[in-house]
């Protein structure tokens, strides 16, 4: 039994992308990223001096993440301000950001990242970590390769690119019970090592179907850097 | 005689501001080809391969490509190959001169803010002249600015030194600020466009690399045409023969504004002959 999306997506079908950089003037570097009604927005600051100073590292540069849901980009308003949820993202963020930049070019220094997400409809981090990504090579911080990101799930027994919402709380029922049958797997992929730098799940799924969602998920990826350099070069010709 | 000389100078300007439309439409054609040419890069794109060219700044080598590092302009040369930042902040380098504010006054110094990563430090020896080390305010009190020269780079901080020519307190003027990868820009070619600000608007100007600027005229008309000069550099900076685009405008800005100007200058100073 093949799953059947309720937007009528195929499989490997991702929802309109939409990606800008230079959004914040401010800012050293920013960056827009949505995946249909996944919006996030992203500011750069820094390189720029380290306080406290106990936080200093001689030898690299500190990447301080900071996710955040904005409390109306829910359903439920958010209570504004860090939580479990978001500090487990801005941490996952900083450390699939790290591998694509070259830190040790400046010691005791601290490069910060601000995540907002406007508006939520599942795969948050993904924008988020796409869009900080298009904001920190905007904010001409060395970096060896792009970071794109996406999340690829289990729904049922098929397998589907960027899962919206509705899709992540698919339940199946059975004796009269509701069981959930959707598996979210986040991944960030390096543009030109195409390394795994980030993936997360909870749920359930067999080597097979994981082998199988890596795949796509590096297929969908080259789409995503596609629509990342595009982006950069756009406001690169102005 | 030498207002009557300043007239002459303005009406030739004149002259040549009518002529040169022509030159314009052939001019932007130009721009068209040449912008061609320069491809935008991101971090990770392969800019060429082979052994016989040498990877240069913001690129590295990997096996047989060179790959971009940052996000800029390509630029290719015979041999090596650049990438020219397009934005981003200061990243200071040992002999930059940049103009900072003085935040912090120590027993043998002052902290400046250069907006650099990293703190900057002015010592004490290495400013010219006798200080009074009593009270070192003095020399730079707090918010003075000041134009420096960046002595050496160490892992916790920056040395500043003002022991060289030019380097001093900044007074009165005005102070603005720009991206600093456009600084390039706004000085040109062994100061070029600098140089065609300062005739054209007759302030005195000083770019400091960290992207501040410091510009001082004779009034305050003046300085605001020479912002609104770098301001029109830093919105469209790889444009061809911006130089002369920016005399054209200058020129045209001076023609509409001057005899007002004139009128005024000359009433004033007759009474003061009289007296």
């Amino acid at each position: 039994m093949t799953y059947k999306r309720p937007d009528g997506r195929k499989p490997d079908e991702t929802r309109k992308i939409e990606a800008k950089v230079g959004v914040i003037k401010r800012a050293d570097g920013s960056a827009m990223f949505s995946f249909g009604n996944s919006k996030a927005i992203v500011a750069v600051y820094g390189p720029r001096k380290l306080h406290p100073q106990h936080l200093q590292d001689p030898e690299k540069c500190l990447l301080r993440c900071y996710y955040d849901l904005i409390s109306f980009s829910v359903a439920e308003r958010k209570r504004p301000g860090p939580s479990r949820r978001s500090t487990e993202v801005s941490y996952v963020t900083a450390n699939a950001l790290k591998k694509a930049l070259k830190l040790e070019s400046f010691p005791n220094s601290v490069i910060d990242v601000y995540i907002f997400i406007v508006e939520a409809d599942a795969s948050t981090r993904c924008s988020g970590i796409n869009a900080a990504s298009m904001a920190l090579a905007h904010a001409g911080i060395p970096m060896t390769e792009l970071v794109s990101s996406i999340s690829i799930g289990k729904i049922g027994d098929s397998i589907v690119a960027d899962l919206t919402k509705e899709e992540e709380d698919y339940c199946i029922k059975k004796d009269g019970k509701e069981i959930k049958a959707a598996t979210d797997i986040p991944f960030a992929f390096l543009s030109g090592s195409e390394k795994i730098s980030l993936m997360q799940l909870d749920g359930k799924v067999n080597v097979d179907d994981l082998k199988e969602a890596i795949a796509l998920g590096k297929k969908m990826s080259k789409k995503i850097i596609d629509i990342q350099k595009q982006a950069l070069k756009k406001i690169g010709e102005e | 005689m030498i207002e009557k000389k300043k007239k002459e100078k303005i009406e030739k300007k004149k002259e040549d501001s009518v002529e040169r439309p022509k030159k314009k439409e052939e001019k932007e054609k130009k721009v068209k080809i040449e912008r061609k040419k320069r491809e935008v890069v991101v971090p990770g794109e392969i800019l060429v391969s082979g052994p016989e060219f040498l990877p240069g700044e913001n690129t590295r080598r990997e096996e047989k490509d060179i790959i971009a590092t940052k996000f800029g302009l390509l630029e290719k040369g015979d041999k090596i190959v650049k990438v020219i930042p397009l934005s981003g902040t200061f990243i200071p380098r040992a002999g930059n001169t940049v103009i900072g504010q003085i935040t912090d006054i120590s027993f043998n110094g002052w902290m400046v803010d250069i907006q650099a990563p990293k703190g900057a430090f002015l010592s004490v020896a290495d400013c010219p002249g006798y200080i009074n080390k009593k009270n070192l305010s003095e020399h730079h009190n707090f918010r003075d600015m000041i134009v420096t020269k960046i002595r050496s780079i160490k892992s916790k901080g920056i040395d500043l030194t003002m022991k060289e020519r030019g380097l001093r307190t900044l007074e009165g003027g005005m102070i603005i600020r720009i991206n600093p990868t456009r600084v390039p820009r706004v000085i040109g070619r062994a100061g070029s466009m600098v140089n065609t600000i300062k005739d054209g608007t007759g302030c005195s100007i000083i770019v400091g690399q960290n992207g501040i600027i410091w510009i001082k005229g004779r009034s305050v008309e003046d300085e605001i045409l020479a912002r609104k000069a770098i301001n029109l550099i830093v919105e469209k900076p790889f444009t061809d023969g911006l130089t002369e685009k920016i005399k054209d405008f200058l020129v045209k800005y001076k023609s509409k504004e001057k005899p007002k100007e004139k009128k005024k200058e000359i009433k004033e100073e007759k009474p003061k002959k009289k007296k």
